[in-house]
């Protein structure tokens, strides 16, 4: 009986010399240069450049080029990125929030290339959790590689600072307007807000804990109407909330509003997890002692999520060198090599959580079995044109808080996108 | 001679390059941009490589001026106005005050200067950035009286929700056409003492007039939007315009500066023989003599103030309606919304209105050549 | 020279000083925050003096901005040659060689001035690219160039009015062309001239950031795209941009310091008569 075995020993021997070969030279004779494009800068650099390094160690012959744009909230970058692509000069990748904010731009114009090929080979389809790549593909395709996970519903808050005012973190809107007045009197402001994202920030959270997370899925499919009565409450919740936030919020970057909460001059802030990032490694305080969070009220077992993610645009000049690039994303060393770093979670359900600190094991715990919903104010579920009326729909908000014409006002916006009739 | 001599043959030929670049990079960029707003290219595919452009005529210009969502248009057109008009008053008035001052020659002339000077050395993008962080109503100016024993100040700068002198923009034709009859009296009443008979024909009567009929017929003037719409002068724009007169008083302090050096001695000498007090030197004889200056300055000041989209980006932000200029929004509304059509409408409007500066200084030219 | 207001010297000391102050203020905010060690930066204690002064910005904003800074250098020094050498040179022609409808093509020249540097961005983008210049220093010289002309012209032509024409008149009588008039008489009077576009297009370039950022590849980057990299981001340590804005000022502010007396020589030169 030793010969057959022997046989298929030898076949098998001679596939993997076979294959061995294959995968060495992909590996090492990918040469030229790589451009990637990113707005990631300051405090998020290192994370950026940790992912460069594997690569680099990957592929030394490759001569990685960060072209970073950063500035304006991403509106930069938009307008380098825009310009290059109008004018035919695509970098090889480039960064983009998963969701509408790259399909409504990108892939409906037909300049990205189709990704189901590399998910298929690399195994993905069983790595990423279903929901989430229904949410960044579409039905002709997937279009770009999530690196990582952030969450937009978070309440964040210094426990020493509660004890002292005798609060506790509220669980509903109803519990914080309960305790809001009472940290007014003492000086406190209850709710840390800042510049116009910020106020989009918080409208999804306060929206979603207003009508839900099925009403807030109907929205955005364009089933139930922005001036319906489920609508018009959400910004009546969101005007009573405003009350009770600082009145020079525009003028305060979204870190001098964390300030504040750090300081003691307000209680509460609702960020997104990047917040961790910022309080642990800019401002020295420790997860769960020098400060701690919970979801933002009303939405306890809800994840808004938002993703951002890479995609190979058509005509990239070295084609091969970012289809590598895209492989490390997705890859469990590359995306526990970066979220550590950025403050945010792998999309991936297998990630190796001793390499995250304390916030971030309790944001994948919740990844893990919340109800997962996209973000607004993030890209995912609604495209570029939206955001951009959005942004004055709000600012009309601020200024009159008229809930009946503001939500009128957000029903136009969406017909004149596309979403809903 | 009407033969071109060869050397002016050699002068244009010598100009014929930049000619030529102006031409393409200027006026056929314009003529590109004018183009586009013609059409409909925007929204969903916008990006594709060979994107769909309908023509669509005069259609984004309408929806700027009476559309609903053009309302942050039409108030960012007020705030330029506005930001115009006070750079130039502003800067310049400061600029003459320190320039007179300065003429008295003081001890250290060149140290005050030049910290007059130095905030033009500064990009737009940094002043912006630290008077961010000065008008921030939390810290910065806010706090300075409370270094000489006072209580910290609470205007609320640029986060202010504030505006004043507000109008309805429906009734748009109506001030403009007050505006005009109002200006014509003035003109008339400044020109009345050189030239009464002139000035009565040709500003006073048609100035009154104007507005007479426009306040007997103004009901029949169309309205300007469907809807009530208030602007109005956000006082949040303030700390703009004072960082901006920060970083120009200088320059035109110095133009100034130059002018009142220019000014012969013996001129001074004579003025001050007559007797003239100094105040009166400054208003009668220093000032007229500069005037050129002026239009100098208000050309420059005005192709600065066109620059301004990188000091209100870096201190209010992308998305602050209270401060918006035209050219931040034709920014955001090519490249975030990539409405590209709209984008370009709000770009030839833009230049339009800025062009308008370059009118004081064609009158000028056309006046002295008429005086030659 | 005898004062020329008879106000009393502590009237004038004392609102001079008072405004210089305040024109030092933002300065002052700058320097102290850029010592600050980052998580000692705050809004409400903004004025304060840096406890401990800390240097660490500044190292790292140098080691961060130096690639940066040479090629802001290249292209600030060539952009600002070449404009003010063709600005003077068009200046030259347009005051001194009319021809018809020069003033009409001056005209149009001005209304260069004012476009908003955003409104031709993609235009301007495909064109560079069209002919190749995309990405490196070249095609940013070129726009600038471009762009610099119409205000250069405007202040030669401005100055060269002065220049009497008796003098081109008797140049012409003697056989001077037009080259060897420029050479032997216009040239030598223009320094003024050169001064003041020099230093005004110095300014303008080495701070402009929008095209800088969008023309260029990530090599060719000037300093202004370093020092928004510095700032932007979702997370700021704020000494670092401050101690790169300091450092980014520092060329300009050197020539302001040294050469501000002959930028008033110049304006007084050029500007008075019209």
């Amino acid at each position: 009986m030793k010969k057959p075995y022997f046989n298929m020993l030898v076949v098998l021997g001679l596939t993997m010399l076979l294959l061995l070969p294959v995968t060495t030279t992909w590996a090492k004779d990918l040469s030229g240069d790589l451009e990637i494009f990113s707005w990631w800068a300051g405090d998020e650099g290192p994370a950026l450049e940790a992912l460069i390094t594997l690569y680099k160690a990957r592929h030394p012959n490759v001569n990685v080029i960060n072209a970073t744009v950063t500035g304006g909230s991403g509106v930069n970058a938009k307008a380098v990125l825009k310009t290059r692509m109008l004018g035919g000069e695509p970098p090889d990748s480039f960064q983009v929030h998963a969701g509408q904010e790259l399909i409504g731009t990108w892939v409906k114009a037909d300049r990205m290339e189709d990704l189901t090929f590399l998910f298929k080979a690399q195994g993905w389809d069983k790595a990423f959790p279903e929901g989430l790549v229904k949410l960044i593909g579409t039905d002709k395709g997937i279009w770009s590689v999530p690196v990582n996970i952030h969450r937009s519903n978070v309440c964040w808050y210094v426990p020493a600072n509660l004890k002292k005012w005798g609060v506790s973190a509220p669980k509903s809107w109803d519990d914080f307007f309960a305790i809001a007045p009472k940290l007014k009197e003492k000086g406190v402001v209850p709710l840390a807000l800042a510049q116009n994202w910020t106020a989009n920030h918080l409208w999804e959270s306060v929206a979603l804990a207003s009508m839900g997370p099925d009403n807030w899925d109907a929205l955005w499919a364009g089933k139930l109407a922005f001036d319906s009565p489920a609508g018009v409450q959400a910004w009546e919740l969101f005007g009573k909330v405003l009350e009770f936030t600082n009145d020079d919020a525009s003028s305060l970057s979204w870190q001098q509003a964390t300030d504040m909460v750090v300081d003691g001059r307000a209680a509460f802030n609702i960020m997104g997890d990047w917040a961790a990032g910022y309080l642990s490694t800019t401002k020295k305080l420790a997860p769960g002692s020098g400060f701690n969070w919970g979801a933002s009220p009303g939405t306890d077992g809800m994840f808004i999520f938002l993703a951002d993610s890479f995609g190979l645009p058509k005509g990239a000049p070295q084609r091969d060198n970012a289809i590598a690039w895209l492989a490390l994303l997705g890859s469990r060393e590359g995306s526990d090599a970066f979220n550590p770093l950025k403050g945010s979670i792998s999309a991936r359900t297998d990630s190796d959580l001793s390499k995250y600190n304390d916030y971030g094991k309790s944001a994948a715990a919740d990844f893990g079995k919340d109800r997962i919903a996209g973000s607004l104010a993030h890209g995912v579920t609604a495209n570029e044109g939206f955001m951009n009326d959005f942004a004055a729909i709000m600012e009309m908000f601020l200024k009159t808080k008229n809930a009946q014409a503001t939500a009128k006002a957000t029903q136009q916006i969406a017909v004149k996108n596309g979403i809903g009739k | 001679m009407r033969d071109v001599s060869p050397d002016k043959l050699k002068a244009v030929l010598m100009l014929l390059p930049s000619i030529i670049l102006i031409a393409l990079f200027v006026y056929g960029f314009i003529a590109n941009t004018f183009w586009i707003s013609l059409t409909d290219w925007g929204g969903v595919a916008a990006l594709a490589e060979t994107p769909v452009k309908n023509f669509v005529g005069l259609q984004n210009y309408a929806e700027l001026f009476t559309g609903f969502l053009g309302g942050g248009f039409r108030q960012d057109l007020v705030n330029a106005v506005y930001y115009s008009v006070m750079l130039l008053v502003g800067a310049i008035g400061l600029g003459v005050f320190i320039a007179i001052l300065l003429d008295c020659k003081p001890k250290g002339e060149d140290i005050f200067r030049t910290i007059f000077l130095y905030p033009m050395a500064l990009s737009f993008i940094v002043t912006g950035t630290i008077w961010r962080w000065m008008l921030a109503p939390q810290g910065g100016v806010n706090l300075l009286p409370t270094f000489v024993g006072g209580n910290p100040l609470t205007f609320r700068w640029l986060t202010s929700m504030q505006a004043i002198w507000e109008f309805n923009w429906q009734n748009l034709f109506l001030i403009a056409l007050y505006g005009l009859a109002v200006g014509m009296i003035l003109i008339g009443f400044g020109t009345f003492r050189k030239n009464p008979a002139r000035a009565g024909k040709r500003w006073l009567l048609p100035g009154v007039l104007a507005g007479l009929l426009t306040w007997l017929g103004g009901d029949l003037l169309p309205q300007a939007l469907f809807m009530e719409e208030t602007h109005g002068f956000n006082l949040a724009a303030l700390g703009i315009i004072l960082a901006t007169i920060w970083q120009y008083s200088g320059y035109t302090m110095a133009l100034y500066l130059a002018g009142f050096t220019g000014i012969s001695q013996d001129l001074r000498d004579a003025a001050m023989l007559d007797g003239a007090s100094d105040i009166r030197y400054y208003r009668h004889v220093a000032l007229p003599m500069v005037k050129p200056i002026t239009i100098s300055a208000v050309i420059i000041l005005s192709h600065i103030s066109l620059k301004m989209f990188d000091l209100i980006f870096a201190m209010t932000g992308p998305d602050n309606a209270e401060t918006g200029h035209p050219a931040l929004t034709m920014y955001l509304t090519t490249f975030r919304a990539n409405d590209f059509a709209k984008g370009a409408a709000i770009a030839i409007v833009l230049f339009m209105v800025a062009a308008t500066f370059i009118i004081p200084y064609l009158v000028s030219n056309y006046r002295q050549k008429g005086s030659r | 020279m005898t004062g020329k207001l008879s106000i009393g010297s502590f009237f004038l000391y004392g609102t001079l000083i008072l405004l210089a102050l305040a024109y030092l203020l933002p300065a002052y905010m700058t320097v102290v925050t850029a010592l600050k060690l980052p998580e000692n930066i705050s809004l409400p204690t903004s004025w304060e003096l840096p406890n401990p002064i800390d240097g660490g910005g500044f190292s790292e904003a140098v080691a961060l901005l130096k690639p940066n800074f040479i090629n802001s250098i290249l292209l600030t020094v060539f952009a600002t040659i070449l404009s003010t050498v063709l600005g003077s040179i068009n200046g030259y022609v347009f005051s001194k060689w009319k021809f018809r409808g020069s003033e009409v093509v001056f005209i149009l020249f001005l209304f260069g001035m004012f476009i908003p540097y955003q409104v031709i961005l993609i235009p301007l983008f495909q064109t560079l690219r069209a002919i190749n210049l995309y990405g490196g220093l070249p095609g940013l010289i070129l726009a600038h160039v471009v762009y610099g002309l119409p205000i250069t012209t405007l202040i030669f032509r401005n100055f060269y009015t002065q220049i009497p024409d008796a003098l081109m008149e008797s140049a012409m009588l003697d056989n001077a062309g037009f080259f060897s008039i420029y050479k032997e008489i216009v040239f030598p009077l223009s320094i003024p001239g050169f001064v003041v576009t020099s230093i005004w297009q110095f300014t303008q370039i080495w701070n402009e950031f929008l095209w800088g950022i969008t023309l260029t590849r990530h090599t060719a980057n000037p300093i202004t795209v370093g020092l928004a990299q510095l700032a932007g981001g979702q997370a700021v340590s704020w000494n670092l941009p401050m101690a790169g804005s300091i450092l980014a000022a520092v060329p300009v502010l050197l020539i302001y310091i040294l050469l501000g007396r002959y930028f008033i020589r110049g304006l007084l030169a050029g500007s008075v008569k019209e």
